[in-house]
């Protein structure tokens, strides 16, 4: 692993960050009457998906109204999460002042209550991204995701913990917040949890009461089937969230990075800390749209609170930007940064060297190699 | 209905019912308050005149107060306070917006308001209100577009058939910019032209103005809304005259507030331009604009929510209520909130 400081000049770096600043200005001032009819757009869209899918639940006993219908509301759901929630819950609208699409207003459909999960990740994950024993996104306080972390044989169970979480994803989401990890080190009481907790039980309340009582109640006989179907799009929902997610953060070469490396730092190192602990997924339109744009993860954590519809149109420029200072730009399809979390996860689970082999999924050792 | 409501609520949490049947129709909303535009008519060269039919949560207001209009321009949400012109017990909202050369929303609507549009309200609000037991004697002084909650406040008073005493005196530049002309006369108000012959007086507000058309004035409540120099005109004599508590007036411009500034503590660091200054004690919109940067904002007076942002640490104390708010995230309305001590605000 490369020193963050050891990669540019002081002198380079803060050009670097100019150039990124640039980048924002010129797409801040940009802002405008498309990029609320782009996100209105996206919210009608999901909320007929909901609605669709809902209904078609009630003809549950003919299998394709089934299908389809667990298909749209698991859409609805995808929306919602990560194109919608995510983003606006970032402050990317909130210059907009309408209040559906304030950051502080906004509340998702999943069992994680906004308010938690707006401490935890835009506070804690987007400023101190990648900084071990700081970034509680690395592993969740679950997984061992970096060769830094120090093993424990309860590491063994890395790839089982990681299936798990998987499938339960909104819940893992939830329960982030109460801190498990830092209780069982002692650096947080259980009492410190009483207003998470208590905003976790109702928000769950609510979710579970209408997807899991309400709507199969509603449905008559065919509760079971409503049930079942709501089950499953909730799991997929989860599992997709959790493969993007995961893909952002945990292939093979982004880089994590220590509290003393990161002290005093500068915008310019702060931008250059985003660019080595992201990674993007490369595909179609309607692929980057299902992602929340999480697919442009390296864009999204220099901008956090710019209009993620914004991320493919400044990509290019971010990662020529990323070739002239010779800095990795940390992309590559679905399945590729998939399967390289995959065994990242599995090689973890045992006691293992400090420093992992190199893949060739970046651009400078592109660069180097050419 | 309500049960049948919360049902509905429950279904589509967390999301709410509005957000779906604003799809359908964005009149069909039940908790906000929306108005569709249903008429349009420009009665002077720089003003437009539009009639609203609320949606249902709108519970009518009081002759004399402002509700919050707010309309999309270029993807932002811009929110102006206006009152309505209509007697408090008719059914529809009738606003008379100026274009102020300057004014974004003013200029927005006054091009291009069109039946079917529709604007965002509030509940209305504002104290510039009619006792509920009506005075005797009314004088009712308007300037320009101030005419819109003193007229609001002599319709209502005719609809009643007030058996009072009641003159309206209304100041205009000339009869073409006189709002409401043709109403006026016919209800036998009193019209002065500053700036043309023509009218019932001519020039501004002076004492002779006053003892003319209502000398009985000092055994009347006198309500009065318009440009800053008539108010200050009529405020002067009615000090003069020790009548100031007889004497109401409708702030469109801010009041004194006052400020210590000599123990401000902390630093203001306004987070998304990376701007940090030492506190002066100021409001925080000041202070914004000492430090180089020009968040938006309307009245800068606590009233328009233009200025409002997110502050994300720190505790400030509202000054026209005194009330302290140190929460985290929480959204406050910087021309009115001063820090106490170190204060991080996303602007």
């Amino acid at each position: 692993m490369t020193g963050l400081a050891d990669r540019l000049t002081p002198e380079q770096i803060e050009d670097f960050g100019r150039e990124m600043d640039e980048i924002r200005q010129r797409i801040v001032a940009d802002l405008g009457k498309a990029d609320v009819d782009y996100i209105m757009n996206v919210i009608k869209t999901q909320r007929g998906l909901e609605i669709a899918g809902r209904g078609l639940l009630f003809a549950g006993f003919f299998p394709p109204a089934w299908l389809a219908g667990v298909a749209a509301l698991s859409l609805s759901k995808i929306l919602d999460n990560m194109e919608i929630g995510h983003n606006v819950m970032h402050g990317q609208y909130d210059w907009t002042r309408i209040p559906e699409l304030s950051s502080q207003r906004f509340e998702w459909d999943t069992v994680a209550p906004a308010e938690n999960w707006r401490h935890s990740h835009n506070y804690i994950h987007h400023t101190f991204t990648n900084i071990l024993d700081k970034d509680r996104d690395i592993g969740y306080g679950i997984l061992r995701i970096d060769p830094a972390q120090k093993w424990h044989p309860y590491y063994l169970g890395n790839p089982v913990y990681a299936t798990l979480l998987a499938f339960i994803f909104q819940w893992g989401v939830m329960l982030h917040d109460l801190e498990f990890d830092r209780i069982v080190r002692g650096e947080r009481k259980w009492s410190d949890n009483k207003e998470v907790g208590a905003k976790m039980v109702k928000k769950a309340a609510r979710q579970v009461g209408k997807d899991y009582l309400l709507f199969p109640l509603l449905t008559g006989p065919l509760a079971p089937l409503t049930f079942v179907g709501n089950a499953s799009a909730n799991l997929v929902r989860n599992l997709w969230a959790f493969s993007i997610i995961f893909c952002g953060h945990f292939p093979a070469d982004v880089e994590s990075f220590t509290e003393e490396e990161t002290e005093n730092e500068t915008r310019g190192h702060w931008y250059l800390r985003q660019i080595l602990g992201s990674a993007n997924i490369t595909g179609g339109k309607l692929f980057h749209i299902l992602s929340g744009n999480l697919s442009h993860q390296i864009e999204h954590h220099l901008f956090p609170d710019i209009p993620a519809r914004r991320y493919p149109e400044i990509a290019a420029e971010v990662r020529a930007v990323c070739e002239k200072y010779g800095l990795p730009y940390n992309t590559g399809p679905l399945h590729k940064q998939l399967w390289s979390v995959a065994k990242k996860i599995v090689k973890l689970a045992l006691p293992g060297p400090k420093q992992e082999p190199a893949e060739p999924t970046t651009v400078s050792r592109e660069l180097k190699a050419a | 209905m309500s049960k049948l409501a919360s049902i509905a609520e429950a279904l589509l949490t967390p999301h709410g019912m509005d957000r779906y049947l604003e799809l359908i129709d964005p009149m069909l909303v039940r908790r906000e308050i929306r108005g569709v535009v249903t008429d349009v008519r420009r009665q002077t060269a720089d003003t437009v005149t539009l009639t609203l039919r609320p949606s249902r949560a709108w519970r009518g207001f009081t002759a004399g107060q402002y509700v919050r209009v707010s309309v999309d321009i270029d993807g932002v949400r811009r929110t102006r306070c206006y009152s309505p012109v209509g007697s408090q017990h008719g059914g529809a909202l009738e606003l008379t917006i100026k274009a102020d050369p300057e004014g974004l929303v003013s200029r927005h609507l006054w091009r291009h308001a069109e039946p079917g549009m529709v604007l965002g309200l509030s509940q209305p609000d504002g104290r510039f209100t009619l006792p509920a037991r009506r005075p005797g004697r009314l004088l009712l002084i308007s300037g320009g577009s101030g005419i819109t909650p003193v007229l609001s406040m002599l319709r209502t008073l005719a609809d009643e058939n007030y058996q009072g005493e009641v003159v309206f005196l209304h100041y205009a530049n000339s009869a073409e910019d006189a709002l409401y002309r043709e109403e006026l006369i016919n209800r036998d108000a009193v019209l002065a032209y500053t700036h043309a012959e023509g009218g019932d007086l001519h020039g501004f507000f002076s004492r002779e103005h006053l003892a003319g058309v209502a000398p009985w004035y000092r055994t009347a409540e006198t309500y009065v809304c318009g440009p800053k120099p008539l108010m200050d005109a009529v405020r002067s004599v009615y000090e003069a005259d020790g009548l100031s508590e007889q004497l109401h007036t409708e702030e469109f411009t801010p009041p004194e507030l006052k400020f210590d500034t000599a123990n401000a503590t902390g630093t203001v660091r306004f987070a998304h331009s990376g701007k940090e200054i030492e506190n002066s004690g100021r409001p925080l919109l000041e202070q914004a604009e000492e430090a180089g940067l020009t968040p938006e904002h309307g009245c800068r007076m606590g009233i328009c929510f233009s200025c409002t942002k997110v502050k994300s640490a720190g505790t400030v104390r509202n000054a026209l209520s005194g009330e302290l708010s140190g929460e985290e995230n929480e959204e406050i309305q910087l021309c009115i909130s001063v820090p106490l001590g170190d204060v991080e605000i996303n602007c």
